[in-house]
Parts: structure tokens; C-alpha cells; sequence
């Protein structure tokens, strides 16, 4: 980075995002405008949408979480200096492990199916982030293309099951079955109920807190084990981790099938948590926003969770405003969210320099 | 005609005012972060002054960008050419001076001129060879040829004898001292003091991004310099008693090492190396000293040949940097921060690398924090390193202290053999007189000790015995205290020893 770029860590990582993400705004307000609609009215309604009441709260909350393992899924990668753009096929077929499971294993306890889901959904991320990676390691094919390349094979191959094997004789959507009982993640109104906590139904399952410990544990593995260590020391410099004894090939694999794992966790979030069988796209795009997430989120967990619950919000919101207001049609929820990704993600030094030499004159 | 620059806010330049007089030779000289090259890159249009002003033939001239550069008469000569390997020479002469749209006239023009030049300097170059596959001493007169084509009043070389052998060094300053009496301008940067005693008339020396001193160069000594860019008394010589060698800790017999491409860099190499003793390997940088290293230390696979370790033979396929670190065999790269130092991470996170899965640092695989800060701390004060915070980001040290957080990691481990490259490439003379007198201390606990360097005096000074390398190939091999300059100058230009081993 050149000279005048370097922020004190508490711009960097809260002013910063902060003023991306108001300029985002700003400019979506100018586009409100312009179809006509007040933009104050429209930013009313959207908190509102996402947080205005128990279940959309909750809502925002659900979105949130398949978020949390979408970043997370890239935040790894990119540690390991890889970047991982396959997080939605990943995430699709971890999810086909996750219903696999829930629905050969459905009627047994869900002390047992659960654990066995989200093993499921972990092995089968993985197992589809590991092609990719052994390109990568062995041969040197471009993992960007080949995760990419993977997305769709993962669409075709899910499309073909769903309407050839898994759907549901005598039916005409292609999906599965229900799973069994054992199969479902507790919802959060029933844990919470249990509590003596009374909270509106929404789809905010449980899946929360294993997102919840998802970031806990990929933040102690990054900075506080030797193999993240490793980790990091190939992606910030691959011949210092030669130099070091580290395998850069090995690391590459090893990553990628984290990575894919954290993915596959978004399964057991939408299937098991909120579906309760298996659907034709039902990741919906989080895997991409993951990456957004990622880069908004800086690559840390904490980010991560702050920007996921942002992301969250904007796609609950998002929604509610598309409902409410006439002329804010879907595509314009879309437009907005691009031009979060947009100033938070791709132009995200924009105002680094005005931000740096402005701290800079007023610390002087 | 005075070149006067003075600014602030950026501390690499403190209200730095250099005035090179027309027709002379004038070195500038200061250690690794002394703000030479930052200075010369204002001038060449590279960055830009904060404030300050740049006068050619006394008049203020405005210079954004190094084409503002070379139209007020300025050339520069980089230390990392700036030619196009596949052009041809004459190509790249032009290159930036084409004369048009259309190549043929401006080529033929060029030539006419190049010939020229080439019979008033004695700057003889073949026009039409491949730029690449030229000797880097003649590569380099391509790029003076190229700023002298572009019209260039003032010269500018950034550290040009890196890449040569001492004869090839000579027939450069002899070139320099031509251009002089013809009436051109030459600014000499540099950190070798031998270099500004042997052309220069008139010394700049920098430290901290300021002059601190300037002076007719025959008024004044090599030691006077070296105090000068340091700021206080060094000594250039560095101490040690006889060696006393032991047995052989490790041997090469044969080696031949291929880069990347499978190009043969390292033929049939063989020497031994024995406890108690420093061997230096002398050469011309690119001439198989980095793929020895790394085949020597488990990063890069050797084409055939043996390696002993203590007289075990290292299995053909050779065991990784990691193996060898855990058979006592320690490694500082030549390059470090490509290959040292993970320059994001922070001093003690680098502190513990290449030993980060080590039982001290790492229990059942989490990482012991406070030991790890612990053991960083401890180095740090063991080697003298400032400032004394492991937190801090590696590249926040200067390039001597982070050399030295390298050197302790190494050291510190109780190698038995200690494989160090380049041991002060970028690294200021005070911390090059703590560095030297480490690795002696080592060599008398009884370890083995292999120094490749491109610094001759480095080499000299440090080694009991010296290898050549010229080619790719050990020519030869001599004590350390009957290495002269011109017997090592001959060998690294390939000339074999009569009677070497």
C-alpha cells in the first residue's frame, strides 16, 4: 500500500465500513429518488423490515446465519492466500448431505440426526471444494475458474437429482420428501419458549449458535494453532512457507476442504432449520454474498458476524420494502445490495486516503 | 548547475540539498534506509517532493514524471535493469525515443547515432544481439548507451556494481571517468566505500534522510565515511582468532541442482565443511550460489549428488527444511523478505517461524502465547534488536534489525550447522559489525558455518576458507587470510587458479 493509506485499527475497521457503507446508502437514496419514492420513507421501512418486530428480527437473524458460514467459507480461503468463489456450489451440496441424512435417518433421535446432518453437510462442502483445491495444488489450475466451473456442475447435478431421484413420487415440484422429526433443528421460539422467553416463530433456528461457535472456532484456529498459523504463512508468502518447512500444496488442499465445510453448514440452517426437505436452489445466492461478506467483514470472524448481520438485515428489509412500496420492485433490493457490495467490497479504499489524511491532519 | 531539493513531510527526505557540479563524479553514499534512492527517485520523477525544488543549469525545472526527467538531460541507470530481455539492443535503445510512428527510420537514425557514441565513449555494444542473453556488464552499458541516446546530461547509477565482478567494476568506473572528461555529469549512488575512494570527486554521505556531511573525496577516508554514515566509530575489520576445525559436520559431493526450468545452475559441485570453521563461497551473483543454498537446506531438490549430514548420507530424495532443521541444520536466506520473514505478521509470529510445530511454542497443537512472546523477548535482547516489541509488524523494524530477528531464530536453536546467505544485504554498518561478530561467536562454540555473500570484503573478512563459484561450478578454493581481491576477481571471472585445489 502506498504512502497515506494506513488507518488506526478502530477507523479501519469500524470508520471505515461505516462511511463504504453510508456512501452505499446515499447513493441508493439518489436512486429512490429518481423512481420517484421518498428515501427517507424507504430506509424507515427497511429497518423497519429487519427489525421492526420479533419475526422479522428473526428473519434477519436466519439470513444472518447462512451468511456467518458463507464468510466464513471464504474468509479461510483467503487466509491461505486462495480464492474461494465456489462457496454456493459448496454450500448446495453440503446441503444434499445435510438432507441425505435427515431423510434416511429421520425417525431416530435427533441427538443422534443432527450431529450426523451437520457432519454430512461438512463432509459433502468439503468433498466438493476438493476437486477444485487438488487442481489447484497439483496441476495449478486457477481455483477462481475452477470454483466457479464447480457452481455449475453442482446446479446441473442437484437439478438432475432433485427431479429425477429425490423428488417425491406423484408430485410436480421438484423436491423431496419432509424429513423425519428427528431430522429438524430445534426452531429458536421453541428453545427460547423453553426458557420462559416467548419470541414470535420465524425460521431463526438453532443452526445460529453453531454459526455462532463456526466463528469462535475458525478465529482460534487462525490465530492460535500451529495449522492456521501454517495456514496463513502460505497465503501472505508461499516461499517463506517453503522456506519454513510448510507445504504449500498440502495447505492448499487442507484449507479448501475447511472451507468447503464451512459452506456445507449452510444446510443445516436452511434444511434442517427452516425446510425440512430438500429444494431446487435453496442457497439462494448466499454463497455469493459470502464474499462480500468476507471482504466487508475484513476476513475476521467478528467482522464477519457484523457484516453478515448487516447483509442479513438488507436482504430481510430489502424485501419488506419491496412489499410496502409499489414502485421498489425486487430488482431494486438487488441494485441496493450491489451497491453495498459494491462500495464495501470492491471500492472499498475510496475513501481511505480522504479518511487517512483527515485523522492524520486532526492527530497532528 | 545545481540541483537544490528540500522537503518535509515525508521523513525519507529532510530538507536534503545536493548541488552536483557540471563534469564531475559525485558519489552519494549512506546506508540501507539513508534516503539515497528516495532522493534519486524524486529527481528521476518516480515520486514526487513534498516541497523543494530541482534546478538544472540553475534554472527550476518541474519534474512529475521520469519523462520530465529525461527531457531536462537526466538518465538513470537502476539497479534492477529497466530493458526489454527479447529486443534487441538497438530496440531497446530507442525504446521511449522511437522518432515516429513508423520503426525503420527511427532505428536507422538511432544507429548512426548509437555508432557514434559507441566510438567517443568506447561504449562498444553489438546492436543486434539479443538484450537477454548479454553479459550483465554489458547489459548495464546498454542502459547507459539508452541515457545517453535519450540525450542525458547527468547520469545517475543506483548501486551499479552489484551485479559485477571487480574487473568488470573497473572497466565501469574507467567508462565513468571517460564520460567525466567529456563533459558529462555523473552521480554515483552507492554504499561501498571502496567504489567513492576509487572514481568519485566529490562525496554526499546521507544518514536518516538528511546530509550530514559532503567533502572533496581526496580530503577524506574510507573510515571517515563509514563514521559518517553511521553516526558514530565502527570497525571495518572483523575480529576473530584462528579457526580451529574439526570433523566433518557436512559434505557435498557432487551436487548438481537445476532451477525451475531446468536449466542446470549448480554442476557437480564437491566440498566438505568442518566444525569450528567459516567457509565463505565467494561469486558473481547468478552464478549458482541461491540454487546451492536451497538444495543445501531442503527447499529445492538436487538433479543428482550426495549430501552428508555428519557423514550420513541424506537419503536421495533429501529430506525437506523441515528435516533438516530438526538434524540441526539452520538456514537464513539470502532473500529475506522473500522468503525470511512473512512481512504482514508481527516480529514474534516470525520469530517462531519454521519452528512454529516445536513443543515450546505449541502445545497439542495451540500455540503458548505467552511463551511464544516470552522466547521473542528474549531474543530480542539477546540480539540487540529495537525496539523491543514483539507485537510489532516485522517491516516496522529497519532491515538491520529484522536481519537480526532472523538471526536469532536461527542461532538460537543450537544448530550445528548454520547455512547463512547474503548475512547483511540490506542491513547498516553498525548492525553488519554485530552480525559478524555472531556468527564467529558461533563458530567458536564449535559449528559449522557456510557464508554465501556478493560482498567480497564480507567474504574476506568473515571466512577461513573461501570457495569460487563462477558458472555454476566450484573453480576454486584458497585460505582466507591469502584471498586478495584480485585473486578472487580473476576466479569469479572464471580465470581457474593455477594450482588450487
Amino acid at each position: 500500500m502506498s504512502a497515506g493509506g494506513r488507518l488506526p485499527r478502530w477507523a479501519e475497521y469500524g470508520l471505515l465500513p461505516l462511511v463504504n457503507l453510508a456512501a452505499a446508502l446515499l447513493l441508493s437514496g439518489i436512486v429512490v429518488r429518481l423512481i420517484g419514492e421518498s428515501p427517507w420513507a424507504a430506509l424507515k421501512l427497511m429497518v423497519a423490515g429487519a427489525f421492526g418486530s420479533q419475526d422479522s428480527i428473526g428473519y434477519t437473524l436466519f439470513y444472518a446465519t447462512d451468511f456467518v458460514f458463507t464468510g466464513l467459507a471464504v474468509a479461510v480461503a483467503f487466509h491461505a492466500g486462495l480464492f474461494n468463489i465456489g462457496g454456493e456450489g459448496q454450500a448446495y451440496i453440503g446441503g444434499l448431505g445435510v438432507g441425505l441424512v435427515g431423510l434416511a435417518m429421520g425417525a431416530w433421535s435427533a441427538w443422534v440426526v443432527i450431529p450426523a446432518m451437520i457432519a454430512a453437510g461438512c463432509v459433502f462442502g468439503a468433498a466438493w471444494a476438493f476437486v477444485p483445491a487438488w487442481l489447484q495444488a497439483r496441476r495449478g489450475s486457477h481455483i477462481v475458474i475452477t470454483t466457479i466451473m464447480f457452481n455449475f456442475i453442482a446446479s446441473a447435478l442437484m437439478t438432475y437429482l432433485l427431479v429425477n431421484v429425490l423428488i417425491r413420487p406423484g408430485q410436480q415440484s421438484p423436491e423431496s420428501r419432509e424429513f423425519g422429526p428427528g431430522a429438524v433443528m430445534p426452531a429458536m421460539t421453541d428453545v427460547l419458549g423453553r426458557m420462559g422467553i416467548k419470541f414470535a416463530s420465524s425460521p431463526f433456528n438453532l443452526a445460529s449458535a453453531l454459526a455462532l461457535a463456526a466463528c469462535l472456532l475458525v478465529w482460534l484456529f487462525l490465530w492460535r494453532t500451529r495449522w492456521g498459523y501454517a495456514l496463513r504463512v502460505v497465503g501472505q508468502n508461499p516461499q517463506a512457507a517453503v522456506y519454513a518447512g510448510i507445504s504449500p500444496e498440502r495447505t492448499t488442499i487442507v484449507a479448501m476442504l475447511l472451507s468447503g465445510a464451512l459452506a456445507g453448514c449452510l444446510g443445516v440452517n436452511e434444511l434442517a432449520g427452516s425446510q425440512h426437505r430438500i429444494l431446487l436452489d435453496f442457497p439462494g445466492g448466499a454463497g455469493i454474498v459470502g464474499i462480500a461478506v468476507a471482504l466487508m467483514g475484513r476476513n475476521h470472524p467478528l467482522g464477519i458476524l457484523a457484516s453478515s448481520l448487516l447483509f442479513g438485515a438488507l436482504y430481510q428489509g430489502g424485501s419488506q420494502l419491496s412489499f410496502d412500496m409499489p414502485h421498489v420492485n425486487r430488482d431494486m433490493v438487488i441494485l441496493i445490495q450491489g451497491l453495498v457490495i459494491l462500495f464495501c467490497g470492491a471500492m472499498e479504499n475510496l475513501f481511505r486516503r480522504p479518511l487517512a489524511a483527515l485523522l492524520g491532519a486532526a492527530s497532528r | 548547475m545545481g540541483i537544490d531539493k528540500r522537503f518535509g513531510a515525508v521523513h525519507a527526505n529532510r530538507d536534503v540539498n545536493l548541488s552536483v557540479a557540471r563534469g564531475s563524479i559525485h558519489g552519494l553514499i549512506g546506508e540501507n534506509g539513508a534516503g539515497k534512492s528516495t532522493l534519486m527517485n524524486i529527481v528521476y520523477g518516480f515520486h514526487r517532493a513534498d516541497r523543494g525544488e530541482i534546478r538544472v543549469n540553475g534554472r527550476a525545472v518541474q519534474i512529475g514524471r521520469p519523462r520530465d526527467s529525461i527531457d531536462a538531460g537526466i538518465g538513470m541507470v537502476h539497479q534492477h535493469f529497466m530493458l526489454v530481455e527479447n529486443f534487441s539492443v538497438l530496440e531497446n535503445v530507442v525504446l521511449g525515443a522511437e522518432g515516429g510512428r513508423l520503426l525503420g527510420k527511427g532505428l536507422a537514425a538511432a544507429r548512426a547515432g548509437l555508432e557514434a557514441l559507441a566510438r567517443d565513449y568506447g561504449l562498444d555494444v553489438p546492436l543486434d544481439a539479443e538484450t537477454g542473453h548479454l553479459p550483465v556488464g554489458l547489459q548495464q552499458r546498454v542502459e547507459i548507451l539508452k541515457a545517453l541516446h535519450h540525450r542525458a546530461e547527468i547520469l545517475i547509477l543506483d548501486e551499479p556494481t552489484a551485479v559485477l565482478t571487480p574487473p568488470e567494476a573497473d572497466q565501469l568506473f574507467r567508462m565513468l571517468s571517460l564520460l567525466r572528461d567529456q563533459g558529462k555529469t555523473v552521480v554515483l549512488v552507492t554504499h561501498k566505500l571502496r567504489e567513492i575512494m576509487a572514481v568519485t570527486d566529490r562525496v554526499t554521505v546521507m544518514r536518516q534522510g538528511a546530509v550530514v556531511h559532503e567533502t572533496a573525496t581526496r580530503d577524506t577516508s574510507p573510515k571517515a565515511l563509514a563514521e559518517q554514515m553511521v553516526g558514530r566509530s565502527v570497525s571495518l575489520r572483523v575480529e576473530k582468532g584462528p579457526a580451529s576445525p574439526g570433523p566433518v559436520l557436512l559434505e557435498v559431493r557432487n551436487l548438481c541442482v537445476s532451477d525451475r526450468l531446468g536449466v542446470p545452475r549448480v554442476k557437480s559441485a564437491s566440498f566438505a565443511l568442518r566444525a569450528g570453521e567459516i567457509v565463505g563461497i565467494a561469486g558473481v551473483s547468478g552464478n549458482g550460489q541461491t540454487e546451492l543454498l536451497e538444495a543445501l537446506t531442503g527447499i529445492r531438490r538436487p538433479t543428482s549428488g550426495e549430501v552428508l549430514l555428519s557423514g550420513r548420507a541424506l537419503t536421495p530424495k533429501g529430506l525437506g527444511p523441515r528435516g533438516l532443521r530438526s538434524l540441526g541444520v539452520a538456514h537464513v536466506p539470502e532473500d529475506r523478505l522473500k522468503m525470511g520473514v512473512v512481512s504482514s505478521f508481527s516480529a514474534e509470529d516470525n520469530v517462531i517461524l519454521g519452528y512454529h510445530d516445536r513443543g515450546a511454542f505449541a502445545r497439542g497443537g495451540f500455540f503458548r502465547r505467552g511463551a511464544i512472546r516470552a522466547d521473542c523477548v528474549a531474543k530480542m535482547s539477546a540480539f540487540d534488536v529495537r525496539p523491543t516489541d514483539p507485537s510489532l509488524r516485522i517491516t516496522s523494524f529497519s532491515g538491520g534489525n529484522q536481519q537480526k530477528l532472523v538471526l536469532a531464530r536461527e542461532m538460537d536453536c543450537g544448530p550445528s550447522v548454520l547455512i547463512v546467505g547474503q548475512p547483511t544485504r540490506g542491513v547498516d554498518i553498525g548492525a553488519i559489525e554485530f552480525i559478524h561478530r555472531r556468527i564467529v561467536e558461533l563458530r567458536d562454540q564449535g559449528k559449522a558455518v557456510l557464508v554465501v555473500s556478493v560482498e567480497l570484503d564480507e567474504i574476506m573478512g568473515l571466512s577461513d576458507r573461501i570457495l569460487v563459484m563462477a558458472g555454476g561450478e566450484v573453480v576454486g578454493e584458497l585460505p582466507g587470510a591469502e584471498a586478495t581481491e584480485e585473486t578472487l576477481g580473476l576466479m569469479m571471472a572464471g580465470v581457474r587458479r593455477e594450482g588450487s585445489r
